[in-house]
């Protein structure tokens, strides 16, 4: 019954022209062994041709005991393409940093084989594996084949998402926290929370090693973990002569680029105003055999970022300016379950933490998880004069104060 | 039965699936270097060196596709391999003279090398019509489309920073394109078409009415059944009704489409992290390949790439030759859309008399 096998599909055919690989390819290349990927290609035709999609709103599907990680998708057009009349998709939590054996890959595709459309994504947004369309019997046996190879859920809903990483020590210098143990720490600590939704709504965690957050976590981790250094950036000058005298113009590339302006060339040495450094990672990016981050290193802890829905788009804020990050982490998982012990309490349904401390002021949400207010967590103090002072004295109060 | 069953494994210890060098090197490396593009090497303070070869990928990846990856990793990597949080698959050598062999197999099976440095690197992108209920348009066949068109910015370092940019097919962007130099953006302009017939049955008034951000929903009685109704001059199409109720949907073949965003970034380098700002409102939703859409990221893209100064993003460049110059210079007309009229919208008009003419 499907348009792909009698009418072809010349719309998605376009797409297998040109030097990028093509999404088309893959899915045609499974297509003459697998009836849901010459199913997908009919509706994914027809939605080309027509200008709209065809899946329908979700589901609940899922695996006994969770509530999250496996995504319910029907289609709209199972008479017509009834290979995806279910094309439900699993989310399955990465190894940190995205590191794979070609064995470990392999079993992946086995299982994958077996039990549904042979696609995926590496990875979707969050950083699961995702497996993408099955049918409704196959998850529970696709979930048990996974699990007997080490393999578990990701999450969904109104979970802890599956956190994620930048590449971090394993293959970076500028890695100032161990990202991959503290992902993994983090994500097998907190196993209840990424299976079982009972949140308000959704919560992000992402870890980038340095400043340059190569895994965007300051845009769109609802905390955002992203390592630093307090102490002074490392010089080697001969490294500084070097770069120099490869055609390193430290003028024009370094200082003018310099944030503050912290960075000093007189033609022999390089200086740094450590104290004025705001860890930018410019000058580190620019010089990388010259400059290293300083040796007194961990980690600021940022909160709230998320995309547009529903009350706009934000970036995450300082709520730690820096905190040391050794295992077994205590410090900063107790700060985890204070901000969720009070979002989850008064947060609405459907508010990212981000959007509650909006609602609520950030000042009482410090009170709150009990963190004293810095002047690191702000651009600048308040511009309006209407402060919610919460007391008042009445004539003829008494003085409360302590005498000395 | 369920006392076999394993749950909360959580995911494979990473460590099993770090390559040799990487062990002995975790933590201590030195420096890197860009060797060429797509190829760069890290040096460890023991002086060990690791190669890394990155090939672009569609994300969508066929189980067969994956073997090859697998296959090509024993003959070139000792069996390891990783992803890279755009979607790129990685290479991880030891040995430097197997550079080569290995971009020839992955250019055969039609993978590029490239996305380092100064280059544009894999569209981070969401699932589109493939899989995705909530969709404007499609995201992998545009992301197809833009590539193939600046793919010679992805195998090759001839621009002036780094360029990054997102596709998402809604305004839920779920692939949180907002802080991308440049960002494809799938939206609706049609307000929600209530299913009264359905809607009581699929979701809880109370609920839906209270999802919109601008109070455009209230309870109604339509056709004598319990529903709701939309005030549609409040609507602003941000589609979240529907995330709580299916039978509000926005989707609309004659009115949805794509809009761009430019001057994002998340890096703290050089600048503070900064939001994409709207720069086209809307173009149409033009399948096989897009072409208004291809042209559009082409023409920013160039307009960036000749004007802009070494390391300068996209945001970087525009702060500093200022909005009315990036209009001019891409000959975008500036419209109504463009001027903010949600919360704190007074924050982005200009407060100053400091303006180039």
């Amino acid at each position: 019954m499907t348009d792909s096998g009698n009418n072809g599909t010349p719309l998605l055919d376009e797409l297998e022209k040109g030097p990028w690989p093509s999404f088309v390819t893959e899915i045609k290349s499974m297509a003459a062994d697998n009836k849901m990927c010459q199913d997908l290609l009919g509706q994914l035709e027809k939605s080309y041709r027509e200008k709209r999609g065809y899946w329908k709103h979700g589901g609940i599907v899922g695996v006994m005991g969770y509530g999250g990680g496996v995504i319910g998708r029907y289609s709209f057009l199972a008479d017509e393409f009834p290979n995806v009349a279910h094309f439900h998709t699993f989310r399955i939590n990465q190894p940190a940093g995205w590191f794979y054996t070609s064995d470990a890959i392999r079993t992946l595709c086995d299982i994958w084989e077996r039990h549904g459309s042979g696609l995926t994504n590496m990875h979707g947004s969050t950083g699961d594996i995702v497996f993408l369309g099955t049918v409704t019997d196959e998850i529970e046996p696709t979930f048990k084949e996974l699990s007997e190879n080490d393999f578990d859920l990701g999450g969904s809903g109104s979970d802890m998402r599956t956190p994620s990483c930048c590449v971090g020590p394993a293959r970076c210098e500028w890695a100032c926290c161990d990202t991959l143990h503290l992902t993994y720490d983090l994500t097998m600590h907190f196993q209840d929370e990424l299976h079982r939704p009972a949140f308000p709504y959704k919560f992000k965690i992402k870890c980038a090693g340095c400043p340059n957050d190569c895994v965007a976590s300051c845009a769109r981790a609802d905390l955002s973990i992203i390592g630093t250094w307090r102490d002074e950036i490392q010089i080697d000058q001969a490294e500084v002569k070097a770069a120099v005298d490869g055609g390193l113009n430290i003028h024009r590339d370094i200082y003018a680029n310099c944030p503050t302006r912290c960075i000093e060339w007189d033609g022999h040495e390089l200086k740094i105003d450590n104290a004025n450094c705001v860890r930018c990672m410019h000058c580190i990016n620019a010089m990388p055999k010259a400059l290293r981050p300083g040796k007194d290193r961990g980690a600021t802890i940022l909160v709230g970022s998320k995309a547009p829905i529903v009350e706009g788009a934000l970036l995450s804020s300082v709520l730690v300016p820096f905190m040391k990050l050794e295992p077994p982490y205590e410090e900063l998982k107790g700060l985890i379950e204070r901000i969720w012990d009070v979002w989850g309490e008064h947060g609405k349904a459907r508010e990212r933490v981000g959007e509650f401390i909006q609602r609520v002021g950030l000042g009482n949400f410090l009170e709150a998880i009990e963190l004293e207010p810095l002047p690191e967590m702000i651009a600048h103090p308040r511009e309006n004069p209407y402060v919610f002072y919460e007391e008042y004295y009445e004539e003829g109060d008494e003085d409360e104060e302590e005498e000395e | 039965m369920a006392t076999d069953r394993r749950t909360d494994i959580g995911p494979p210890n990473y460590e099993r699936f770090l390559p040799p060098i990487i062990k002995s090197n975790y933590g201590k490396w030195k420096y890197h270097e860009v060797l060429k593009p797509g190829v760069m090497v890290h040096v460890g303070e023991s002086g060990d060196k690791l190669f890394t070869v990155r090939a672009g990928s569609p994300r969508l990846l066929s189980i067969k596709t994956l073997r090859r990856f697998a296959d090509l990793a024993d003959k070139y990597s000792g069996g390891h391999l990783r992803f890279t949080s755009r979607h790129n698959v990685e290479f991880l050598l030891t040995d430097a003279s197997r550079i080569e062999p290995l971009i020839e197999e992955l250019s055969r099976l039609g993978f590029p090398v490239g996305g380092i440095g100064n280059a544009i690197s894999s569209i981070v992108h969401t699932q589109g019509w493939v899989h995705c209920h909530a969709a404007a348009t499609d995201a992998s066949g545009i992301v197809k489309a833009v590539m193939d068109d600046l793919y010679e910015y992805f195998t090759e370092r001839k621009l002036p920073g780094k360029l990054r940019v997102a596709l998402a097919c809604c305004l839920n962007m779920c692939g949180a394109v907002h802080c991308s130099d440049i960002a494809i953006l799938g939206v609706h302009r049609r307000p929600p078409r209530v299913e009264h017939e359905n809607l009581n049955k699929l979701c809880e008034i109370p609920s839906v009415v209270a999802s919109c951000p601008t109070a455009a929903i209230r309870p109604a009685t339509v056709q004598g059944k319990p529903s709701v109704e939309v005030e549609e001059n409040l609507c602003m199409f941000c589609g979240n009704c529907f995330s709580v109720c299916p039978a509000m949907p926005l989707a609309d073949p004659l009115n949805d489409g794509l809009s761009i965003w430019v001057g994002g970034k998340v890096s703290n380098a050089r600048t503070e992290p900064m939001f994409s700002k709207l720069a086209i409102p809307y173009l149409p939703n033009n399948p096989p390949r897009w072409p208004e859409v291809v042209a559009a990221v082409r023409n920013i893209v160039e307009v960036w790439a000749q004007g802009a100064r070494k390391y300068e993003r996209m945001g970087e460049f525009i702060a500093r030759i200022g909005w009315p110059r990036f209009f001019k210079l891409t000959g975008i007309e500036f419209a109504k859309e463009h001027i903010d009229d949600f919360k704190h919208a007074g924050l982005t008009y200009k407060r100053s008399a400091q303006l180039r003419h």
